[in-house]
């Protein structure tokens, strides 16, 4: 019964959704409020059903109701609950209602938080964000029904993938999805913009808390997944360039470019078009994320959803929404003049560079992401774009920004002078090569990769402290440093974000650079070296768990004969999925994690052994982290809670329309 | 999102786990071992997802790091190492395609569309500066409302 309420209000939602795109449209463009407030609570009950539907949804996974196919695929009665619950997005169909959650969630937000918004935009923007929940309830619906019976249920489930059956990748997905569908309600209010033909500080400012939210979350998101990949895999990789992983990369890149050109509309009301473009492109590359994540198209050879129904019906989504969209920017953007005039030397120009920068790469991850279908297309040519590839073409624009962002961050609105900006940074210019040079020669004479990293990173964290130790103003020590500790939160959120710039910097090239790695077959009790470690092979047991069968063995690293860490590596076989997994040990420092793998037992006696020092490694999810909460520190940032103050006055006193 | 590929790799597993290299897959000199390492990571396990032959678990793989290391021990230069491969396999076995023919577009078009992006920003500053020269800032009608309205609240 509950069952059929979830499917029934997931039907009801979508008819919601349905009259929600239409009637307040048409009420803004004829100017008729009462049709333009049927938008509010549209979405809210949008959002409401859609909760009661995936209610539905995880009371069936928790509840081990196999009568449902998709439980019967990704649960089964032994599983811990955590994985149970996480098992509702852990499969396409109950992932696809996820996401329409989502984007109803966004949508009853902007609903609740849209008071101050002027009647006609928030109409449009609740429009368009209806015909986006619409497009994909009707997707659910239609390809990939969660709610799909079986005429005979089995006794048990075929188990959650194993894989998925872990902390870090319980959360990933949902952190992705609020990334990639916040980015959804910027596309709403850039295509109602297009619509209303107006684009002024207001609207930067009420986009960008959205874009920063989309942001945090898809950082997290991303975090998440390379970190689990790091343990997970066996062999410490943190990211593989993968179309898929490319596909959660490509809308963060666009959503840091557009979180910084919404910082120029709505301080300078320049760069209008691009930054609706941006909205656009963002939301966009979020759609081709989906395509390739669930049509299959990109890796063909072993395409995930064999249905190629679905893939068709979200290129339909991709072009409907993205030719729509474009087109509309095409006869509008032209209205939209800019008014603040810069100089070419300024924080505007600089802004511009770090959205060239962030933009290309982008680009250069989408064309190598596609470059074997278009190869294969139009060229008949069968080749791979792999991480050889991309670490050459991509890095060089990380580099680029990095470079520019602590001057560009100190320049003034308008007109800067280069030199005194430079000047402004000298310290940390010298600190930063300092450093380099230090590490280059205390490093036993390998790659410039290691030296350049720290050096890189230093500069942006330097920078960072530099920009808000000038902007604490003059004065003695004492009285800079309490002002410092006054400065507005976005302030301190500008320069905790760059520093986790930095640091995810520093992590990536530390441990490129320097990672030591032995592999081999060590008898029990064979003491032997890597870097500056001895590693002991104690034991290796066999341990049940609860839903598994473990390899477990015993090892122990010492340094300086002294012991330093014990960790447990174990392989484990899920009986039910029929599928092993490799659980690697880790001992986390701050300067290095010990990484140690169990692989078979020999032939000759002995097991397979892998061991890894990873300097640095901690740093690289640690400086996402960071990143993550500089936005937080932005989004808490006064002017943000006093515009929403202002919003609920004016929302007393309507203005008239305009 | 990363983990599909992983499922993928681990479903085509079908003689048991392995870890990526094995011991008794490595040469017993360090110094052609670490080349076979180097010009594996340049190779794309046939039937993973983008995954090069060093990491990957697939037995495939196995048999290419094994045919690497032969063609190694054998002598072969890190290049003639690959191009017998890319002649056995084709190119699909290379994760950073050739730079030859219809492949030229894909590594010129990131460097294309820099310089196209800052050559349009150029052209769009300047532009715009030199045009506000002759018509200075004003604020319209609608705009003077909007100040009145947020300076007296």
């Amino acid at each position: 019964m509950i069952i059929e309420l979830g499917h029934f209000a997931l039907t009801l939602a979508f008819a919601v959704s349905l009259v929600q795109m239409v009637i307040p449209l048409i009420g803004a463009h004829k100017g008729w409020s009462g049709w333009m407030a049927m938008a509010e609570p549209a979405a809210i009950a949008q959002f409401l059903l859609v909760a009661l539907s995936f209610g539905a949804l995880t009371y069936a996974f928790v509840s081990s109701d196999f009568s449902l196919s998709v439980v019967v695929a990704n649960s089964h009665t032994l599983k811990p609950m955590i994985y149970k619950v996480s098992g509702v997005w852990g499969n396409h169909e109950g992932s696809m209602l996820l996401w329409v959650l989502i984007v109803t969630l966004f949508g009853a937000m902007a609903a609740w938080f849209g008071g101050g918004l002027p009647p006609t935009l928030r109409a449009r923007v609740l429009a368009v964000q209806g015909s986006i929940g619409a497009a994909f309830m009707a997707f659910v619906l239609f390809t990939s029904n969660p709610f799909e019976r079986l005429a005979v249920p089995p006794f048990d489930g075929q188990d959650l993938n194993p894989l998925l059956q872990d902390p870090g990748l319980a959360f990933h997905p949902p952190f992705l999805y609020l990334g990639y569908v916040g980015l959804s309600i910027c596309f709403s209010f850039a295509v109602a913009a297009l619509i209303e033909g107006r684009v002024d500080a207001a609207w930067g400012r009420w986009v960008r808390p959205w874009t920063l939210a989309a942001w945090i979350c898809l950082t997290i998101g991303i975090a998440l997944g390379s970190w689990w990949a790091y343990y997970e895999l066996g062999w410490g990789g943190f990211w593989f360039w993968d179309p898929v992983e490319n596909a959660s990369f490509m809308p963060w890149l666009i959503a840091a470019a557009l979180l910084h050109s919404a910082i120029v509309v709505e301080k300078r009301e320049s760069l209008k078009s691009w930054t609706i473009l941006l909205a656009i492109v963002a939301f966009g590359f979020s759609l081709v994320g989906a395509f390739i994540t669930r049509s299959g198209i990109i890796t063909s050879v072993h395409a995930f959803a064999t249905d190629p129904t679905r893939g068709v019906f979200l290129l339909l989504i991709l072009g409907v929404f993205m030719g729509g969209a474009l087109t509309l920017y095409a006869a509008r953007a032209s209205a939209m003049e800019a008014k603040g005039v810069f100089g070419l030397v300024s924080r505007e120009s600089a802004l511009v560079f770090n959205n060239i920068l962030l933009a290309v790469s982008a680009f250069v991850v989408f064309i190598g992401t596609i470059w074997p279908l278009v190869a294969e297309m139009a060229f008949d040519r069968k080749l791979s774009v792999g991480a050889p590839f991309f670490n050459m073409a991509f890095t060089p624009f990380m580099v680029a920004l990095g470079l520019i962002l602590p001057i560009g961050a100190v320049m003034p609105w308008k007109r800067a002078r280069m030199g005194r900006a430079l000047r402004q940074m000298a310290p940390a210019l010298v600190l930063a090569v300092a450093l380099g040079g230090l590490v280059f020669a205390l490093q036993t004479g390998r790659s410039a990769l290691g030296p350049v990293g720290v050096a890189l990173g230093a500069w942006l964290v330097s920078g960072a402290f530099v920009d808000l130790w000038i902007r604490a103003g003059r004065g003695p020590v004492a009285g800079k440093l309490l002002r410092m500790t006054r400065l507005p939160r976005s302030d301190w959120g500008k320069a905790v974000a760059h520093s986790g710039l930095g640091i995810t910097m520093v992590g990536i090239a530390g441990m490129l650079a320097w990672q030591q790695e032995d592999i081999r077959v060590a008898q029990l009790g064979e003491r032997f070296e890597v870097g500056q470690y001895e590693i002991v092979l104690e034991t290796v047991e066999r341990i049940e768990g609860p839903n598994y069968i473990s390899t477990t063995a015993t090892v122990s690293a010492w340094k300086n004969d002294e012991q330093v860490a014990t960790l447990l590596p174990e392989k484990r076989v899920y009986p039910v999925a029929g599928m092993p997994t490799t659980e690697a040990a880790l001992d986390n420092g701050l300067l290095r994690d010990i990484y140690i793998a169990i692989g078979d037992p020999q032939d000759g006696g002995g097991w397979a052994i892998r061991t890894y020092i990873k300097p640095l490694a901690n740093w690289i999810w640690a400086g996402a982290l960071i990143m993550a909460l500089g936005g937080m520190l932005s989004l808490s940032d006064r002017r943000v809670r006093v515009a929403a103050g202002a919003r609920k006055e004016r929302g007393a006193a309507p203005m008239p329309a305009e | 999102m990363m983990f599909k590929r992983l499922i993928l790799v681990l479903s085509l597993m079908l003689a048991g786990p392995a870890i990526a290299v094995e011991p008794s897959e490595m040469l017993d000199d360090p110094a052609l071992e670490a080349r076979a390492r180097e010009v594996s990571k340049e190779l794309r396990c046939l039937v993973c997802r983008n995954e090069n032959i060093d990491d990957s678990n697939a037995s495939l793989a196995k048999e290419l790091r094994v045919l690497v290391r032969d063609r190694i021990a054998a002598g072969d230069s890190n290049e003639e190492t690959i191009d017998y491969l890319v002649d056995r396999y084709g190119e699909y076995v290379l994760l950073k395609p050739t730079v030859t023919g219809s492949n030229l577009l894909l590594y010129i078009a990131g460097p294309a569309m820099l310089l196209i992006g800052f050559g349009v920003a150029l052209f769009y500053i300047r532009g715009r500066n030199r045009r506000s020269i002759t018509a200075p800032e004003q604020l319209s009608p609608d705009e003077e409302a909007r100040l009145k309205e947020i300076l007296g609240r």
